[in-house]
This record gives C-alpha cells, sequence and structure tokens, in this order.
C-alpha cells in the first residue's frame, strides 16, 4: 500500500473539483498498521482451519471432540462415545466431514458486521483505514450481488445457535474422562469452557440478535422484558470485535488441543 | 454604478439563528415568499450554544406553575425595567411555542408519565426549563431547520424548486437596511444590500419588510462567551437605518464561564451545573454565596447549606441554595471573591460538581459539559471541580420595539426580533428565557412582517441605485485604504479590550468616559482599515466591515452606561452601587446622529431619556405591596 | 507558560488549484489547531480563509483534516502533537474546495432535504404528546450530531468516488433516517411512507460496508455503525430479505397484476 506509485487518478480525493493535493492521504501516523495485522490474523486462522478442516483426522481425543468437527454429519466420522455424532448424509459423503458443518459457523464470521469490516480493510482496502484513498476505480459496496449476500446474515444467525448448543453439549461431555466416567476435569476441560462461553458471547452479542432481541421494536416502554434483553445484547455488541477475536483464537486452540490430543503429542494433564 | 443582482421577496429575514428561522416559518406559512440570510452556515448558528433549556411555564414538572408566575419571575430577574407588554406575552406564549416543536420533530427530556421533563434554573420559581440534556440549543435549532426543510419539501413538491418560496442564503452578510425615502408614504424599508461572504459579490435582496435577527453584541469583549458572528450587525443596521437602540447598558455576564485553557477563555458552563447541584466555592473552600444573597431575595433562598441541599429532594419546604441567584448577582459574587485574593488558580473561582453526585448521574446530566471539559480544558468533572469566572454573554439592551408586532419604533417594514430586539428582559435575563424569548417574539416578527406586507398590497417601496452605491463604495473601502492602513485584527483586539476592561461587569464613570475617548480615536484609524488580497472568502475584510457595527454598538454601550447613575441587573457601577427606584420608570433610548457626521471621531449617538409605559393593574397585583414598594418610583406606588 | 514555535503546513489555493505552504507560528500552553489557525490569520495571512464559529466544539464548523485525519479544529489540541512535528491541515478532501480551509458543503444540504421530513400523528394536538425517555433514547444519541460532515467527508463511499454522490446520502442522513425511523411517534408508515424503503433505494444504504470510518470521527461520539447504520440494515433485511415477507410481497404483486 505505498503512496504515489501509481498514477494520480481524476476521481475520489484527486477530483478536479477538490484541493489540488497530490498524495493519497496525509496521514502520519501507523494507519497501515491495523489493517495488517487483521489481514495476517484472518490469513493465518484461513490457512489454520483449511488444513484442520481438510485433514479428516485427529479430530477426537475422549473425551474431547474439535469443535471443526461437531456435530459430525457423515457415516464417516469417527465413533464419539455419547458424542455428537448425526450421520444426516450417510455414506456418500467422501470428504472430510468437518466442511458440512463448518459452512455455517464459516458463513456466520464471514457476514458478520464486524468481520465484514475487518476483511473489506484488511484484504480488499475499500478503505484501508479512514481518510486513505481506496485503489479502486468504480465501487458499488453492498448493493449489487454477491455482496448483497451479506444481508442473509441473520439467517447464520439462527444456524449459528444450535452449533453453539452442539458445542456446549461437548463441553458437558468434557467432564468426562477417557473411560467415559462422569465428574471429572482436564485442561482441555477448562479450555473448552472458556471457548464456548467465548462462543456464546460472541453470538449473542451478534447485531441481528440485538435486532430481533428489541432493536426493531419503536416502543421499548411497550416490552420491558424485550427492552431489558436489548440492553444486555447491546452490552456484548459493544465488545463485539473483541469477542469476534477471542472466540476465534479460542475455537483454534481447542482444536489444535484436540489435534495434539489424538495425535499422541501431548497428554492431558487431568485434575481429578 | 455598482451593477448588481436584485432579487424581489415578500419578507427578508437577517440571521438565522432561533428567532430568525422561527420567523421565518411564519412569514412562509402566511404564504409569504420568504429569503434568510445568515453569515454563517444554515443551521450553526450561535442559538446550538444554548445548553439549559427553554422556559416555559408548562407545569409538568411542578402543577403550581402558570403564565403568571413565569411573569412574575421574569420581571423580578429584569429589576422591572422589562417592557411589561412583552414579558407578558412571552409568559404567556412559552408553552405553545415548546409544544409546536414536538410536532416539528423535537425530542426533549421526558418526565416519567411522558411529558417534556423541565429543570430547574437560576431565578425560576418552579422546574420550567424544558430541555435535551445539555444542548438544548442544538436541538432548537435543528429542529426549525427541519422545519425549513420540511417547507422546501412541499414546495418542491409543488412547484419542482425547493426554494421556490422560502431560501436560506448562508454566508451572506447584510450590511445595510435599504430604504425608500420618497415623498409618498414617508420613509420606509425596501430590501437589504448583501455580499455572500464566498464570493465578495454583493447582491440586493428587495422586501418590504425585513426582520432581524442577529443575535447578540459579545464581540465587542475581550472575554466572552459568544462567536465571532456576535458583531451587533443588527443593532448597528437598525441605528444606521433611523431605529433607536433601547437600554444599551444592560449587558449580561454570565458567571460561569471557563477561565482556562486561555483559547476557551469565555465559553460557557451551563448554568445547569448548579441546578442540578453544582456548587461554587473560592480557594478556601467555603460556599460563599451564602454571603452574597442580596435583601430583595432574603426570603427566598436558604440560610444554611443544610436547607439549599434539601431543596433538590424537596423543593416545596425548603428553599433553594443561593448558587440558584439570578445571573448578574452570581457574577458579581465571582467578581468579588477573585478581587478579595479567594480566587482559582487561574483567576475564577471553583465549580464543584464531582462530590455532588456519581460520576454516572454527571455524564448523563451534563454530557456536553463533560465532554468540553475533558477535550478542551483536560478535566475530568465528576473528580475535580471546574474554575469559572464570569463572561460577557447576553445583551439584554436592544433595537426598541413594539411589544405585540415587534416593528421596529420609527422605521416602517422594519422588525426585530431575539436577543437584538431591547425590553423583553429588563436590565437581567434569567436563563431559559432566551430560547424562549426567540420562538415567542421570532414567531410574532414573522407573522407582523407578512400582515405588514400584505397591507401594502402592491405599493412596494422602491430601491434606489443611489442607495446601492453608497452601499457598494461603503463595503469596497477597505480595499482601498491608503498607506499607513490599520489592521482590522488589530483594531478589533484593542476595541475588545477598551470595553473588557473600562466598560465591563463592574463599572466607574471616569472609565467610561475614557472608554468614549478611545472609541473615537479607533473609529478614526478603523476608516483607515486596509486588507490585503481579493473579496472571495477574505476574512480580513470582512472583519474590518464589522468594525464599523461593533464600534457603533460599543460606543451606544459605553454612552448608556456612563448615563445611568444607578446599579441595576446587567449594568454595575462602583461608583453608585445601589438600585434607585426612581430610574426604574426610565428608558435609555440610543438615537443615530442624523445626517451621520463626516468626522470619524464625531460622536454618532445620542441619549434620549424616555419614561416607560406603567405596568397594567392587573399585571402588578401579581405583586406583593411590599415587594412592589422596592422597586416602583415613589410617583408610581401612587398610580 | 510556556511558548514555542511550531512548524504548520495548510494547503492555500482555491479551485484552480494550490498547494502546502509552510509557516511558522507561535504556540502558546493550552492552544488548539484552531488558534493557531487565527494567529497566522492576525499576523502573517489576513487573507486565509477559514470556517469557523463556537470554538467549543458544539457548532461544527470548523471541519478540516489535520495531519491527514478529519478533526474539528476546535478540538484538537496542540498538545497532542511533539513539538517538533509539522503539522499539516488540509480542506476537506471529499467535497469541492472554494478556497484555503474552506470547502463547498452543499452536498450534504441537498442530501438533508432528500430526507422525508417528520410526520406528526393524525389527532395528537400540540402538548397532547407522550413518549417514553427509553422510547427516545436512541433518536436522542442521533439528534446530538453537529452536522460537522466529518463523516460525510471520510467515508469513502462518496471520498473516493464522486459518481456516487448522486445515489448515496452519506452516514449522517442515513442516521436521519434511522433517527426518524426510531421516532416513537412518527407517522410516515401511516401516511404511506416507508422510510426503511427509502434508506434502501433512495439514501444508497447498500452502499455502506459498515467500515466505520464515520464512528471513528464522530466528535461527538455517536455511535453511528452500530446504533443506526447497521440497525437501518437490519431494519432493511426485515423487510427486503426476510423470506417469508419476500413471498408475500411476490404472490401480492403477482395478485395485483
Amino acid at each position: 500500500m505505498a503512496t504515489g506509485t501509481e498514477p494520480p487518478r481524476l476521481t475520489g480525493v484527486h477530483d478536479p473539483s477538490r484541493a489540488a493535493i497530490a498524495a493519497r492521504h496525509l496521514r502520519t501516523d501507523r494507519w497501515w498498521l491495523a489493517p495488517a495485522v487483521t489481514a495476517a490474523g484472518l490469513l493465518a486462522f484461513i490457512v489454520y482451519s483449511t488444513w484442520r478442516a481438510f485433514a479428516n483426522a485427529d479430530y477426537y481425543a475422549a473425551p474431547y471432540v474439535s469443535p471443526f468437527y461437531s456435530p459430525c454429519l457423515a457415516e464417516n466420522c469417527q465413533e464419539m462415545r455419547g458424542g455428537p455424532n448425526l450421520d444426516l448424509f450417510g455414506s456418500w459423503w467422501g470428504l472430510s466431514p468437518a466442511l458440512l458443518i463448518l459452512v455455517f459457523p464459516l458463513g456466520f464470521r464471514l457476514t458478520c458486521y464486524y468481520y465484514r469490516k475487518a476483511y473489506y480493510r484488511g484484504f480488499w482496502a475499500s478503505p484501508p483505514a479512514c481518510a486513505v484513498a481506496e485503489p479502486h476505480a468504480k465501487y458499488t459496496g453492498e448493493t449489487r450481488f454477491p455482496l448483497v449476500l451479506q444481508n442473509i446474515h441473520r439467517y447464520f444467525f439462527y444456524a449459528a445457535l444450535p452449533v453453539a448448543g452442539i458445542l456446549t453439549y461437548d463441553t458437558a461431555l468434557t467432564f468426562r474422562n477417557d473411560r467415559y466416567e462422569w465428574g471429572h476435569m482436564g485442561l482441555g476441560t477448562l479450555l473448552f469452557l472458556v471457548n464456548i462461553a467465548l462462543i456464546w458471547a460472541y453470538t449473542l452479542s451478534c447485531h441481528s440478535c440485538r435486532h430481533i432481541m428489541g432493536g426493531r421494536l419503536r416502543h421499548f416502554s411497550k416490552h420491558p422484558v424485550r427492552y431489558r434483553l436489548w440492553g444486555w445484547v447491546s452490552r456484548l455488541n459493544s465488545r463485539h470485535m473483541q469477542l469476534a477475536w477471542a472466540s476465534l483464537i479460542s475455537v483454534a486452540l481447542c482444536d489444535f488441543y484436540v489435534y495434539l490430543l489424538a495425535s499422541g503429542t501431548f497428554t492431558d494433564p487431568r485434575f481429578f | 454604478m455598482a451593477q448588481v443582482d436584485r432579487q424581489q421577496w415578500d419578507v427578508v429575514v437577517v440571521g438565522a439563528g432561533g428567532a430568525g428561522l422561527r420567523a421565518a416559518i411564519e412569514a412562509r406559512e402566511r404564504g409569504k415568499r420568504t429569503a434568510v440570510i445568515c453569515k454563517s452556515l444554515f443551521g450553526k448558528a450561535h442559538t446550538v450554544m444554548a445548553e439549559g433549556g427553554i422556559a416555559a411555564s408548562m407545569g409538568n414538572v411542578n402543577e403550581g406553575d402558570s403564565w403568571q408566575v413565569h411573569f412574575r419571575d421574569t420581571m423580578r430577574g429584569g429589576k422591572f425595567l422589562n417592557q411589561w407588554r412583552m414579558a407578558e406575552l412571552h409568559a404567556k406564549e412559552a408553552p405553545d411555542r415548546v409544544w409546536e416543536l414536538e410536532t416539528w420533530g423535537a425530542l426533549f427530556d421526558r418526565t416519567p408519565d411522558g411529558r417534556i421533563s423541565q429543570r430547574n434554573f437560576g431565578g425560576h420559581e418552579y422546574p420550567r426549563l424544558a430541555h435535551v440534556g445539555d444542548r438544548t440549543g442544538l436541538e432548537l435549532i435543528r429542529t426549525l431547520q427541519q422545519k425549513i426543510v420540511q417547507l422546501q419539501q412541499e414546495d418542491f413538491k409543488e412547484c419542482g424548486d425547493y426554494e421556490a418560496r422560502l431560501k436560506v442564503f448562508q454566508e451572506c452578510t447584510v450590511t445595510r437596511v435599504l430604504k425608500d425615502r420618497g415623498t409618498s408614504g414617508g420613509e420606509r424599508v425596501s430590501g437589504a444590500f448583501c455580499y455572500e461572504r464566498e464570493s465578495g459579490r454583493f447582491f440586493v435582496l428587495e422586501a418590504p419588510a425585513v426582520v432581524l435577527a442577529t443575535g447578540g453584541i459579545g464581540k465587542s469583549f475581550k472575554t466572552t462567551s459568544n462567536s465571532w458572528e456576535y458583531t451587533g450587525d443588527g443593532h448597528a443596521l437598525a441605528l444606521l437605518a433611523g431605529a433607536p437602540l433601547l437600554n444599551m447598558e444592560f449587558v449580561q455576564f454570565h458567571p460561569t464561564g471557563m477561565v482556562w485553557p486561555p483559547s476557551v477563555k469565555g465559553i460557557l458552563v451551563t448554568e445547569s451545573v448548579r441546578g442540578d447541584g453544582g456548587v461554587l466555592r473560592n480557594s478556601e473552600g467555603e460556599r460563599f454565596m451564602f454571603d452574597y444573597v442580596p435583601d430583595v431575595f432574603k426570603e427566598k433562598y436558604a440560610e444554611s447549606e443544610e436547607e439549599g441541599d434539601r431543596w433538590y429532594e424537596d423543593p416545596d419546604h425548603n428553599r433553594r441554595p443561593p448558587e440558584l441567584l439570578p445571573r448578574d448577582e452570581v457574577a458579581r459574587a465571582i467578581n468579588s471573591e477573585v478581587k478579595a485574593g479567594r480566587g482559582s488558580p487561574h483567576g475564577g473561582v471553583f465549580l464543584d460538581v464531582s462530590t455532588r453526585m456519581p460520576a454516572e448521574r454527571i455524564k448523563r446530566r451534563l454530557p456536553s459539559m463533560y465532554h468540553q471539559f475533558k477535550e478542551l480544558a483536560d478535566v475530568d468533572i465528576t473528580a475535580e471541580p471546574m474554575e469559572v469566572g464570569p463572561t460577557c454573554h447576553y445583551v439584554m439592551g436592544g433595537i426598541a420595539v413594539d411589544s405585540d408586532t415587534a416593528a421596529a419604533v420609527g422605521v416602517p417594514g422594519l422588525f426585530a426580533a431575539g436577543e437584538v430586539a431591547g425590553g423583553m428582559h429588563g436590565s437581567n435575563r434569567l436563563g431559559g428565557n432566551s430560547l424562549s424569548d426567540l420562538l415567542v417574539f421570532g414567531r410574532r416578527a414573522g407573522l407582523h412582517a407578512a400582515e405588514y406586507a400584505d397591507g401594502l398590497a402592491g405599493a412596494l417601496p422602491a430601491v434606489s441605485q443611489a442607495e446601492i452605491d453608497a452601499a457598494a463604495t461603503e463595503a469596497l473601502a477597505p480595499f482601498h485604504a491608503a498607506d499607513g492602513a490599520e489592521n482590522p485584527y488589530t483594531l478589533h483586539q484593542e476595541l475588545q479590550t477598551t470595553m473588557n476592561d473600562l466598560v465591563g461587569i463592574i463599572r466607574r464613570e471616569g472609565e467610561m468616559a475614557e472608554a468614549l475617548e478611545k472609541l473615537a480615536g479607533l473609529r478614526v484609524r478603523a476608516a483607515r482599515a486596509g486588507v490585503e488580497g481579493h473579496r472571495q472568502f477574505n476574512p480580513g475584510w470582512h472583519l474590518a466591515l464589522d468594525l464599523r457595527n461593533m464600534l457603533l454598538v460599543s460606543e451606544c454601550v459605553a454612552r448608556a452606561a456612563l448615563e445611568r447613575t444607578e446599579s441595576r441587573g446587567g449594568h454595575t457601577r462602583e461608583d453608585c452601587p445601589s438600585m434607585e427606584r426612581a430610574w426604574r420608570p426610565v428608558n435609555l433610548l440610543c438615537r443615530p446622529v442624523e445626517p451621520a457626521p463626516e468626522d470619524p471621531a464625531a460622536d454618532r449617538i445620542v441619549l434620549v431619556r424616555t419614561r416607560t409605559e406603567p405596568v397594567r393593574p392587573d399585571l402588578l397585583a401579581l405583586f406583593e405591596k411590599e415587594e412592589l414598594a422596592k422597586y416602583l418610583a415613589e410617583e408610581e406606588l401612587y398610580e | 507558560m510556556s511558548t514555542y514555535d511550531a512548524s504548520f503546513r495548510i494547503w492555500r489555493g482555491d479551485a484552480e488549484g494550490g498547494s502546502l505552504r509552510d509557516f511558522t507560528v507561535e504556540v502558546h500552553d493550552g492552544e488548539v489547531v484552531l488558534d493557531i489557525v487565527h494567529r497566522l490569520q492576525a499576523t502573517q495571512a489576513s487573507d486565509l480563509a477559514v470556517r469557523w464559529n463556537c470554538k467549543a466544539g458544539k457548532c461544527g464548523s470548523c471541519s478540516a483534516e489535520i495531519n491527514g485525519r478529519p478533526r474539528l479544529m476546535c478540538m484538537t489540541r496542540m498538545s497532542t502533537f511533539e513539538r517538533s512535528e509539522t503539522i499539516t491541515v488540509t480542506p476537506l478532501r471529499a467535497f469541492p474546495v472554494v478556497r484555503d480551509l474552506v470547502t463547498d458543503v452543499s452536498f450534504n444540504y441537498e442530501k438533508a432535504r432528500e430526507v422525508p421530513a417528520f410526520v406528526p400523528p393524525q389527532g395528537v394536538a400540540p402538548g397532547a404528546y407522550r413518549m417514553q425517555q427509553v422510547d427516545v433514547d436512541r433518536s436522542q444519541e442521533f439528534r446530538k450530531c453537529i452536522e460537522c460532515f466529518l463523516c460525510q467527508d471520510t467515508c469513502h463511499v462518496v471520498r473516493d468516488h464522486e459518481e456516487n454522490k448522486t445515489a448515496f446520502a452519506g452516514p449522517r442522513f442515513l442516521m436521519r433516517v434511522a433517527e426518524l425511523d426510531m421516532h416513537p411517534l412518527d407517522a410516515a408508515q401511516e401516511a404511506g411512507l416507508d422510510r426503511k424503503r427509502t434508506a434502501q433505494e433512495e439514501h444508497g444504504l447498500g452502499y455502506c460496508n459498515i467500515t466505520k470510518c464515520c464512528t471513528e470521527v464522530c466528535p461527538e461520539g455517536i455511535k453511528i455503525t452500530d446504533n443506526a447504520l447497521i440497525p437501518l440494515k437490519e431494519r432493511a433485511v426485515d423487510r427486503t430479505y426476510d423470506p417469508l415477507v419476500w413471498l408475500g410481497n411476490k404472490i401480492r404483486r403477482r395478485a395485483d397484476l
């Protein structure tokens, strides 16, 4: 994103009607840092999750199931005793079962209002930072296909709810030991607890959720319960960005932990 | 001969603050083609700075309130010098004007039962100020602006042109009100001579009725809460058109302006800080206001801190704390404390809410104050006290007008409303009464301007080329200054220092005489004021033109202040410290010397004393006999 | 009190052209950028054009770009800069320049006119309006707007694409639509005006890609994106992208044919 490499364009800040300033921007701070860090973080997650999703291995180490593979929707899933095996697809599905379920959280995050900002800025430089001219000649925003599809965020939110529910179930299962006896805890249990808390906080802090809870109402005074719900969600919503990152990292961490256990690299320290 | 664009309108409103916009809305709704002309962008008027609220006796919070009580408070606050008929109309019509704003989309803070919430304010017996946090002025301006847009949308639907019947000429200045001096029908208003600030291009708006709503004169003083626009344009335009100004000696110094940092010195700290529980302390930590309650107010204010504190919770059984005395009293008290060496480090006193309310409540009740101190002074008002001191805030004096019609005295077709008009507030304005004044008399000015225009029935006044030429020559003079031209910025600074130091909050005869001499000297130098560059957006040129107005108005203030040998409201004389009942029925009118003298050193203003109209008996009956005896002159009491 | 000399670069010129000019100017304790611009006017460049008014961050007149960032000059304290730093001040770069630091902001006034005004409810007399505080809170936040147009200036939709100015109202005026749509007594719906539809079809809501620069620059701290634009988008989803509503509309439209 170096400045001054391309010839000045005669639109935007270089439109002839505007103050004649050759530079695309005059910012003196490290404005490129935030989009760069964002892009790097998202990229790292994409690389990691792609590898893990296609791997189709090392996703179950009793009592832990990787959140990438839960619920596991095909016949080729590893048998997880009491775990989230929901064979909806049968035997014809030959690829990694993670791909079947990841569509939903992926869609949820892809259309999330925070992630949209993050990747529009980080990957698409539209804009790279405030008051820094973007490198595109045309811009139609989310008025056309495919970006108009961002508006289906709400339906991904609906889908994300049962997924979060199943991950909660998985977390409950981590209170077993590797012989499936209840009343035990290990380091993984803690990780799963933190992860599920962040997943729920991120899911419920969603802008669509805020709208559905009460934002769409015109008279809060006539719906005191929904107003209170809206208030709670609004408070969570103000930390949507932090929750988006925290839950992204925690979900990857949980998966990685399961990988370490399943591949035998590491042994889960048991508390009791 | 100056070739200038001429446009014909029915009503021209000068100024787009609260009064101007309200007048324009009224005139347009009466079917008149109306032009509004303002120095800033549309919606930036100084009205946005009003924080506290709009006084109107709706009785939403305390049912005991009524227009009579509001009238009484206003007269008391003005020390009975108010044009009583204005005070009466104001008190009666204010609630309707506020309610009307709601129908245009305004969103005031609410009471628990959903009505407009009202807050306490200095000098008001009941909670009376409709408000929106502490940004009421912004809400008012925005609502009126959006109402204008709505009217323009109607016109667009009807005739495809947003500006067919209501147009805002923004960033334009009026330098002369033009008059038809023809023999038939006598002298009357015929339009306004204007220039575009952006291009410097001259133009003339021909109109039989001109409403002046230009606000105040604060920019003649060094420490002021007023913006650059407040150069007394309307006052000067009226004088130059032959209309007199009334009681110009009364200038309100708001008790609480910021004193630090220097760049924001004078910027207002809203009175709601005190209305909501803020207290004033000197450097010794003492709540000094208890020592400054004047006799006329002794029975109305708490005598102990405990009683004062109880009042916030239970106003029916306790008396209010003296921090809520009228502004002139508080300003003088602060001035005395600072002079006595008990001031704060930067020459003010301490205003503290941090020890009186939880931080959350402060942020909710006083958001823009919190913001203002945080951003401008790096002071967190939820944790430490503010430093405040008096600042020039408002001029009670103004164009002498007819109470009912807002018509300027002696110049048919000229109207005035808002701060530029005199009489309504007497010698001292109560907080909150200015926004209601804007609405009540803005509407009346628009209404009567429209009626006046209707009444002419085709016999329109003419604009003469000679007058246009004269106005153009006058406006271009700063570009033709000879060698040794004066810098308008320097002249302005000297004027401000003169007025601040010699005709400021505490006045003395010798100093005011000195001020008049200095003003004469400044007039001579201002005649030589010169500027560089060209006419396109040239701030030096604009200031050079505004100087004429400030000098004229300053002369009025100094002359009237020298004449009035008493202390009353916004006029405090160290050499005549008490209020004299004999001065109660006396109005001081500033009239222009006619014809205007060639010599710039010569006086431009003559003072004329007139007697006020006796107060109507049923209005007098609203007061206790003993109270009237404190104010009214001996002979008035017998009448 | 301490004083020092600061280096300033200020854009001077007009629609024909111009350039950044260097100035050295005295700075005192506690001053803001606008003070410095005024000192330049009074001492070195009496014809330096600048728009300002209240000097207290309440009128939104002195908008400019300081070191490339849209700011109010009166709310930018000199103490936030290093003394050795050169401070660059330019006019807003999304609007046509008039002269020096003054731009032609008429785009905003045109857009303001395109938003249908508040529709008063039928049969409710002035004085009879009843609204609960919780119901006016949201719109009140938007009414804090001082119309400095910094959000309009920074929004890349129009800043970087002049051609979008016709279709896109900008954050300030989409927020105005949201304000009216959340007003507890606005009777637009009853009068046959669907503000959610106009937001999408007439004011270009879809152009917004919620990159939040408007919120970043807002001197009033209004959460423009989270509280106005996204809720407005969600409201538009209610009517356009909700499959049931969409299906219903399709069927009805066919029936109308």
